[in-house]
């Protein structure tokens, strides 16, 4: 195999908001129901997280579990680690009804960062990011303007974005424009 | 004329000068002039000319209700027509040209209409350009297109400079008007502990009763505006925005806010304005209310304006709009702006008052020397490019017996009307208000949120109270209102006290005199844009129009860029008149959004230029890019279409990518094809219902091509299915079909078979793909290494795991070409490596890659079909001759059904042939095929179509595959397409497989 | 533009991050149908001023489909409930007779 690319290859930009992209990420789809014990076993002992409720994210760095629906998990892990941890989990999925598959590579993720981060992403997300409706440890599935997209935050004023490798260069020049200088809002 | 007073001008720093030209004359004004207020000062009463007649224009407002002063603004790339003066603020080097006239301002050919008018009644257009029919598109089309539109677009050359950008914000209570009124609101909202946002459309807070004086808490109204915004400004649950206009108030509680943050400042870094798309759960309108002119003969001359317009000037910028002022009124009011205008020492002629008596404000003028003459009009207005003289006659009479006093302005009021537009919008419903004789909201019928209550509140004028005691009192009562209805507990706090002049009863005056003659009325302006007089409404309602909406569509009243902010009550009080009905039995026509016009820019905000909308790039779109790709939208993709050479043609590159790839090797990026993986116990009973044919049965390590219909028969996609293990297929779809048949899958699986046991993940991005085609591409990967892709080890319409040349894979044994074809998965991190792998091992085996009109000329040369082009929503599977591919097994699937009634079996469907071109030529996309005869339109009966078309370089000769009537029974038949460009193209029935009819090729 | 709240992710989600998915609780009739009750399952809707269920997809979101009972005339909502019910459920029921006494659609009241 020959060294992995993402999609823009840490492409970064400064504005009102840092805007860089983190290079590639593991991460692993798992569908299955997010009740069952054995479920919460594999996703959790992957990653050594807590199983997340509705709309939760519990990240840490490049590990971590994120509440995408009622039966979807995004399981988070470093890239690198990407195929043993899906053996571990399909291992310990085995014989449960479930669907657990690598999406790393289909996927670009941006970090957002800075005081305005909140403002920058309010310009392309319909979602109250106030403090007190958004905060560290909640993921949000929605759209960046016209394409699907999730974030959480990983601290006050940094935001992670996730959305298809295949946007990428929209998600960061959409986010440019957004970041741009003189373009504080100044509401949160 | 109009001058700078030597004092006044509560908004104008007079120790900063500004300089601006107008038509290329340089002038001065002040910071914190208005453009509207500069040109006044510059004695510039006409700024333009109207839509219809070309008559002379000058400023009739001070605000967003300008109908009449909008100019060309700025130039370039930031040139921008019809903006209004009254609400642009004023800047060093701002550059205005007046519009609607040629060749100049003073001078203007176009006023041939004003002495034709008489010839130009309502309805003119549509009672002229009927006849002669030939006439439409050589005489009055032309005519009509050189007429129209009002400015002048921006040149096609420059794009627009600045950039714009949306924000969504949420808020419990917003306030639209920061007026006295909404001020008042949001403190209330706000001191409830509910999140409160605030937006005012000018640059300055506290409305217009600043102006009119009066005081609050015995203090001057200055005051209290200025200790309620530091007060707001201090809260953190309160957000304040100036020069953010509130442009529609939508279902569910959502509002769009029009941020012009530059316009002062052009140029300025960041965006010029911003769209605010904001949910609120309760929307107050404090919104205002807006004086209404009065109808006399020449009501449109410059120099007559709105009285609280007048006022406006002289106050806020220090201005007089006239030094000899007559004022016509039916109502108090006006009586502020003589006092106002007498203090400042301008001289006020004669208040004419309709009424037979005024309140103490009459006192107040009499005791500053004014004369006022009850029960007096205004009967014409003389004067062209500016007032002149005024005719003075009774109100109560014809307009006979008239004095002539000399001015150069007039102030008239007609009463006024609450801005109701806001509340309006998602459906608030008006009542008529006889003491004020205007429409204000009905509060038992608000806009109806989420949840079935109110989610509007309307609050001081704008809810019809007009004078400043109620004015506070209704605010005061809208802020708790509004912060209930949010959830939130208000503070019990008094009202401010407002304390003014009372007034005396208006007294409505729907037309000045009240009999004024025919001669009068065809000089009574209603609606100052469009050229619409008292006249020709009546004449509308003679003609029969009798609704209001169709009133404004047939005289244009109210349908110019000011939307009828000043005519239409005065109109349809007309049409009332007219009509012998009630104005409230008339109605209003509907408020729309925006309030006022708002940018293109703003609209679309963040999204043009590279950020139009997504394109979506393959991990190889770079090479493409600089490889010659010519590339072709795929949905939101870009396929290179070729890879065009330098010297070559695009119909070359293609040709010699065909021939290539027959002859030696060719690759593809097949990255955009969907692949949806679906597992489960019963993936396979699954596939089964959404496939035509049979997967349940495939066996793990193979690949079946399989087609998908939708439940009215109709096929959606198709691709290949790879059998990954007993639980899990990989289904492959086309580039368009991946989302759109992953969302097909979940809502089957979510709606309908809900306890089956399958999830699906749309995995397509996770992998580059790459389709290595041609007779050497098996050489090509062996000489990479690895896995073993022989003959044997991977069959045709197999796929195995390995690696190849390193690079962890996925083969599959598929060929969308008819030849040796493999196609390759590996990581999209890997892609462009692996795409650069294969280019360097295969030079020696003659490799090139291909675009997809190549991948259509193979697929086509080989029959195979291709969903979009042979199919478009009502092509069934047995049209296309494709029954091998229905399972008649299956007991159930989704479109058999559909496919069983009987239209779809009517053996008259169109079916799939192939057709070759008579004389080689290529028959044009999309042409259709005709027969016998003619139908009832004196057409020639068509018999089928051209579903896809090209030049075959393999086979030197044009091909085409098309449905045909009883096609598949008419082999050898030569049919006819006639082509848009007048020749005829005919082309002989054949077997739709041109090419290695026994498919020899690819299974080698 | 409506807001809707997801009755599996628990967004109160606007119009755009949703997809419309027509009429809900439309029973599939497959082959051995008859010609009436198929044409009826494909093409015959209500077309309803006032109480009306719809199908709704978050496709902005977590992905699911549900069901929203609302007004067609004032766009209230009653409620959203997930997709995978044949019929309204009872606490939506009720809710909408606490709105509108009396109201019908199609055999449900």
């Amino acid at each position: 195999m020959s060294k992995p690319i993402s999609a823009l290859n840490h492409a970064s930009y400064d504005g009102i908001a840092r805007i860089e992209e983190c290079g590639l990420q593991g991460m692993i789809t798992l569908r299955g129901d997010l009740s069952d014990k054995v479920v919460i076993k594999a996703a959790t002992a992957a990653t050594g997280q807590k199983m997340p409720g509705q709309r939760e994210a519990n990240v840490e760095g490049e590990t971590g579990l994120c509440w995408m629906s009622p039966d979807e998990l995004l399981v988070l892990v470093p890239y690198a680690e990407v195929e043993a941890k899906l053996a571990e989990i399909n291992k310990a999925l085995d014989g449960t009804h479930s669907l657990a598959v690598n999406v790393s590579d289909a996927r670009a993720v941006f970090r957002v960062s800075g005081p305005y981060a909140r403002e920058v992403m309010g310009k392309v997300s319909p979602v109250d990011l106030s403090k007190e409706a958004f905060q560290p440890g909640q993921i949000r599935r929605s759209r960046l303007a016209q394409v699907a997209g999730a974030f959480w935050m990983d601290g006050a004023d940094t935001f992670r974005v996730v959305c298809f490798r295949s946007a990428a260069d929209y998600a960061f020049k959409l986010l440019k424009v957004a970041a741009q200088p003189g373009s504080e809002v100044g509401v949160y | 004329m109009s001058t700078r007073l030597a004092n006044q001008g509560r908004l104008i720093d007079r120790s900063k000068q500004v300089t601006f030209t107008f038509n290329g004359t340089s002038m001065q004004g002040y910071e914190g002039d208005t453009l509207a207020s500069a040109l006044l000062a510059n004695d510039q009463m006409m700024v333009g000319r109207s839509f219809k007649y070309h008559r002379p224009r000058g400023i009739v407002a001070s605000g967003a209700e300008e109908p009449n002063a909008l100019v060309g603004l700025g130039e370039g790339s930031r040139f921008e027509p019809n903006q209004r003066t009254t609400t642009t603020e004023l800047f060093n080097g701002l550059k205005a040209i007046s519009q609607n006239h040629w060749p100049s301002l003073e001078f203007d050919i176009g006023v041939v209409n004003n002495s034709l008018a008489r010839f130009l009644p309502s309805g003119f257009y549509y009672k002229t350009f009927i006849h002669p029919k030939p006439f439409w598109k050589h005489v009055y089309e032309p005519f009509i297109r050189q007429s129209a539109g009002l400015g002048k677009a921006p040149d096609k050359d420059s794009r627009d400079a600045d950039t714009y950008e949306h924000f969504y914000a949420f808020v419990d209570v917003l306030v639209i008007g920061g007026g006295v009124a909404g001020l008042q609101v949001a403190r209330v909202a706000a001191k409830s502990g509910a999140k409160v946002m605030l937006i005012e459309q000018t640059a300055h807070w506290g409305g217009r009763a600043p102006v009119d004086g009066g005081t609050i808490d015995g203090e001057p109204v200055d005051k209290f505006v200025e200790q309620t915004v530091s007060e707001l400004e201090a809260m953190d649950n309160v957000t304040l925005r100036l020069r953010c206009m509130g442009a529609g108030v939508y279902d569910h509680g959502y509002v769009l806010g029009y941020e012009r943050i530059s316009d002062h400042k052009p140029g300025a870094q960041g965006p010029r304005h911003r769209l605010w798309r904001i949910r609120a759960k309760q929307v107050v309108t404090a919104t205002g209310a807006i004086e209404r002119p009065l109808s006399f003969a020449g009501n449109d001359v410059p120099g007559v304006m709105l009285a609280s317009a007048m006022r406006d000037y002289v106050v806020n910028w220090g201005v007089t709009p006239g030094e000899r002022v007559i004022v016509a009124t039916n109502n108090d009011d006006a009586y502020r702006t003589a006092i106002t205008l007498k203090k400042a020492g301008v001289d006020v002629l004669r208040i004419l008052d309709a009424r037979a008596s005024a309140g103490p404000l009459a006192d107040e003028a009499r005791a500053l020397g004014i004369r006022v003459d009850p029960g007096k009009a205004v009967a014409k207005v003389k004067g062209g490019k500016r007032v002149k003289k005024v005719a003075i006659c009774n109100q109560d009479g014809v307009g006979g017996a008239r004095e002539e006093v000399e001015c150069d302005a007039v102030a008239m009021s007609g009463g006024w009307s609450p801005v109701v537009h806001m509340w309006s919008h998602c459906g608030g419903k008006l009542i008529w208000d006889e003491d004020n004789a205007h429409f204000r909201p009905d509060p038992e019928r608000p806009p109806l949120g989420a949840n079935g209550e109110g989610f509007v509140v309307a609050a001081g004028s704008a809810n019809g109270p007009l004078s400043l005691g109620d004015v506070l009192s209704d605010a005061q009562a809208a802020g708790e209102a509004a912060a209930k209805g949010a959830g939130f507990k208000p503070k019990s706090a008094k009202a401010p006290l407002g304390e003014a002049t009372e007034e005396a009863p208006m007294q409505p005056v729907w037309l000045m005199p009240a009999n004024a003659d025919i001669q009068l009325r065809m000089k009574s302006w209603l609606d100052f844009q469009n050229d619409v007089k008292v006249s020709d409404v009546q004449l509308a309602a003679r003609e029969g129009y009798e609704s209001v909406e169709h009133t404004k569509r047939y005289t244009t009243l109210g349908m110019a860029t000011d939307q009828g902010k000043l005519s239409n009550i005065n109109g349809l009080a007309i049409l009332a008149d007219a009509l012998e009905a009630e104005i409230p039995k008339v109605g209003t026509t509907t408020f729309r959004p925006p309030y006022t016009p708002i940018s293109m820019g703003a609209i679309g905000g963040e999204a043009r230029g590279e950020v139009f909308q997504p394109i979506r790039r393959t991990p190889m779109y770079d090479w493409h890019d600089r490889n010659g790709a010519d590339w072709e939208p795929v949905g939101q993709w870009r396929r290179p279409f070729t890879y065009v050479r330098p010297g070559e043609t695009v119909h070359d590159a293609v040709n010699r990518e065909v021939k290539n790839t027959r002859e030696k090797l060719g690759l593809l990026d097949a990255s955009t094809l969907g692949k949806l993986i679906v597992k489960g116990p019963d993936a396979g009973k699954f596939l089964d219902m959404l496939y035509t044919n049979m997967m349940s049965t495939l066996k793990p390590g193979k690949c079946r091509y399989g087609l998908m219909c939708s439940e009215n028969g109709f096929l959606i996609d198709d691709g290949v299915v790879a059998r990954i293990d007993e639980d899990t297929f990989l289904c492959h779809t086309t580039t368009g079909g991946a989302e759109r048949i992953h969302a097909h899958m979940e809502e089957w699986l979510q709606t309908e078979w809900w306890d089956w046991k399958v999830y699906v993940a749309n995995v397509t991005e996770q992998y580059a793909q790459i389709a290595v085609v041609g007779p050497n591409a098996r050489k090509v990967l062996e000489k990479l290494g690895g896995m073993d892709v022989g003959k044997e080890a991977l069959p045709f319409m197999e796929w195995r795991d390995g690696q190849i040349g390193g690079f962890d894979c996925r083969a599959y044994r598929i060929s969308f070409s008819g030849e040796l074809s493999y196609e390759i998965a590996v990581p999209a991190s890997q892609g462009m490596a692996f795409w650069n792998a294969l280019l360097e091992a295969g030079k020696e085996f003659g490799v090139m890659p291909y675009g997809t009109e190549c991948l259509h000329i193979l697929r086509a040369e080989k029959g195979f079909i291709m969903i979009g082009d042979e199919t478009d929503g009502t092509v069934i599977p047995q049209d296309l001759g494709l029954h091998w591919a229905i399972s008649k097994k299956k007991v159930d699937f989704l479109g058999k059904r559909a496919q069983e009634r009987a239209h779809m079996t009517d053996p008259d469907r169109w079916k799939l042939v192939g057709l070759e071109t008579v004389d080689g030529s290529v028959i044009p996309d999309g042409a259709y095929a005709v027969g016998e005869g003619v139908n009832a339109n004196g057409q020639r009966n068509m018999i089928g179509r051209v579903t896809s078309t090209y030049y075959s370089a393999t086979l030197g000769q044009g091909i085409a595959m098309g449905l045909i009537k009883h096609g598949p029974d008419r082999m050898g038949e030569v049919v006819e397409f006639p082509g848009t460009d007048g020749k005829s193209y005919k082309a002989k029935i054949v077997d739709p497989v041109f090419y290695d009819k026994d498919g020899e090729k690819q299974n080698v | 533009m409506l807001i809707l709240n997801c009755p599996y992710c628990g967004v109160d989600a606007e119009e755009s991050e949703l997809s419309a998915g027509g009429e809900a609780h439309i029973k599939r009739h497959g082959p051995g149908s008859s010609e009436d009750e198929f044409h009826d399952y494909l093409f015959t809707r209500e077309n309803p001023k006032g109480v009306h269920f719809e199908r709704w997809r978050h496709s902005n979101g977590c992905g699911k489909w549900f069901h929203a009972a609302r007004c067609t005339n004032t766009l209230e909502v009653f409620g959203t409930y997930p997709a995978q019910t044949t019929e309204p459920p009872k606490q939506i029921r009720d809710a909408i007779t606490a709105k509108r006494p009396g109201w019908s659609w199609r055999e449900f009241s």
